[in-house]
């Protein structure tokens, strides 16, 4: 007989193979999205704040400021809020858990599968704005290809939230609270678009603890020079996605194995 | 060696025993029909050999398995189809059943995928979307999809709950063709004529217990009779007639606008009026003498 192990590589492949499906019935969006997005973003601050108001940032042209910055902005939204909507939904709506539990898969694949499929995702919508900031006059270099790692493991604990949020809530509406209360402040406050060092000395040191401001940092530095410190930064993120990846799993048993 | 074997078995939610001692053997290669009302612990029980739902208390031997904690290994060997349809219905037929195929590690998705398209007879639909279906093709497919690794046993909870009679008579002749194919069938349902069809044995569930438990045969045998007498009339003739027979110790249930009168063959002479209509008697009149409830 076949032993069965943890984590199976195979197991965790099919459930992310399920999430690629139906993906492709929806791609075209999401990619629009994606891409258009960023483009308002950085001509509405970008050339709008840049050209009239700020002309750089620590001699970063202000449009390359932003438009870096919003790779963290892409990230977020492309990871928490897909995790919090989506896994509500497969599992309340759809009843989608239901079928893949009643296969040989647990929790704990089902979760890191989710996850790692949001994270891939994101990584890759992360780089779009850091591609239409290179129309902007950005210049490519190598240290830029660790963005998309940068934006993974960020992605995977966001995903890995967004997850815990939904496994926790009753109905979905109480995700505005979330997104009110979590998503919006962090997205704010994480030096997208402007340096938190212009804030008051007690939300520099909370920005600290915003992953989004530590990747933003990591991006930046992926683009105009990387900073012993962001190994730290790095680290920081590994160690925050292996915690939301744990308390996701075990919130999700609560509420899937009854 | 039994496909499933259930001991003790107890599930509370709150203040609800949702299965109150339930015990249940089910030989392998027999279909065996949970029967039972809406509420009597036959899902909760389902989900509890899937280890979906996690015991209070019993024993739970799934082909071999201790489950919960060798429910995984239990659930590769088996099927499991749902009451409600969970199909991803943006995504076509055959990426459905790949899906599935994979996550129980198929060798051969491809010819997984094949042969149950054959079973639910829609090759030729493989590259619609799910939502271009209807409703009995979805049915069909989610019967497949439970069939892609060819499972030694198969759970069924309420195969054909809310479909109309046509769809339910070509689902039927599909779990027919199974059972004859020797796979063991668990099947839920709260339609009688659904387990009289197919299941060689019937376990009769209410509040969370199997009260009863043996062939149609049997169990008519046991716990109705040979013959059951329909009265119909107004109502307080009925009535009036209920006190009688009643009296003379026979068992009476409501029959929609009839009362039916079981084991008719043991009331004395001129008991049971002339004009009551005589047949044999029912799975049924089983289901209602043992759980009070009207049969759908």
């Amino acid at each position: 007989m076949r032993p069965i192990r943890r984590l199976e590589p195979a197991v965790i492949l099919a459930v992310m193979g399920r999430e690629m499906a139906n993906f492709r019935t929806f791609w075209k969006s999401t990619v629009f999205t994606s891409t258009f997005e960023p483009v308002v973003y950085l001509l509405a601050f970008g050339l709008g704040l840049g050209t009239t108001l700020v002309a750089d940032v620590d001699g970063v042209e202000y449009v390359q400021f932003v438009g870096t910055g919003l790779v963290a902005t892409a990230v977020v939204f492309s990871s928490a809020l897909p995790a919090m909507f989506g896994t509500f939904v497969k599992e309340r709506f759809q009843r989608t858990y239901d079928a893949i539990l009643a296969a040989p898969v647990d929790v704990e694949e089902l979760v890191t599968a989710e996850m790692l499929w949001i994270g891939l995702r994101a990584a890759v919508f992360g780089c779009f704005p850091l591609l239409v900031t290179m129309f902007f006059g950005l210049d490519p270099e190598p240290t830029m290809l660790l963005v998309p790692v940068f934006a993974f493991v960020t992605a995977l604990a966001f995903a890995a939230f967004g997850i815990t949020v939904a496994a926790s809530v009753a109905k979905i509406d109480q995700f505005n609270y979330v997104t009110t209360l979590v998503i919006t402040p962090l997205f704010l406050v994480a030096g997208t678009f402007f340096p938190i060092e212009q804030l008051p000395h007690g939300l520099q040191v909370l920005a600290q603890f915003n992953p989004l401001y530590q990747l933003v940092e990591l991006v930046r530095g992926a683009c105009f020079g990387l900073d012993p410190v962001d190994a730290l930064r790095f680290a920081g993120l590994l160690t925050l996605a292996l915690v939301m990846w744990r308390l996701a799993i075990n919130r999700m048993t609560k509420r899937l194995i009854i | 060696m039994p496909a499933i074997e259930l001991h003790g078995l107890t599930k509370r939610f709150g203040p609800i025993n949702a299965v109150d001692g339930l015990d249940l053997v089910v030989d392998e290669g027999i279909c065996l029909g949970l029967l039972g009302p809406n509420g009597a612990g036959k899902s909760t029980t389902m989900k509890m050999l899937t280890g979906q739902a996690i015991p209070d208390s019993g024993e739970i031997r799934v082909l071999g398995f201790e489950l919960p904690q060798d429910a995984k290994q239990a659930r590769a060997e088996m099927g499991v189809v749902p009451q409600l349809d969970n199909l991803d219905i943006d995504v076509t037929v055959e990426e459905n059943l790949a899906v599935f195929a994979r996550l129980y590690r198929v060798a051969d998705v491809g010819a997984a995928v094949d042969r149950t398209l054959e079973i639910a007879r829609l090759t030729d639909r493989r590259k619609d979307a799910v939502d271009k279906l209807s409703g009995g093709m979805r049915r069909r497919l989610l019967l497949a999809r439970g069939l892609v690794h060819e499972p030694k046993l198969l759970l069924l909870d309420e195969p054909t709950v809310g479909l109309d009679p046509q769809i339910r008579t070509e689902l039927w002749s599909l779990i027919d063709g199974l059972r004859s194919r020797g796979t063991t069938i668990l099947m839920s349902t709260h339609y009688i004529e659904e387990a009289e069809r197919l299941a060689d044995e019937v376990a009769v569930v209410a509040a969370g217990k199997v009260i009863a438990r043996g062939t149609p045969a049997e169990l008519i045998t046991e716990h109705a009779g040979q013959r059951t007498a329909e009265v119909y009339g107004p109502p307080d003739r009925l009535t009036e007639i209920r006190g009688e027979v009643e009296e003379a110790g026979l068992r009476v249930r409501a029959a929609g606008p009839a009362i039916a009168i079981v084991a008719a063959e043991t009331a004395p002479p001129g008991l049971i009026p002339e004009e009551a209509v005589h047949r044999a008697g029912s799975l049924e009149d089983v289901f209602v003498m043992l759980t009070g409830e009207e049969a759908e």
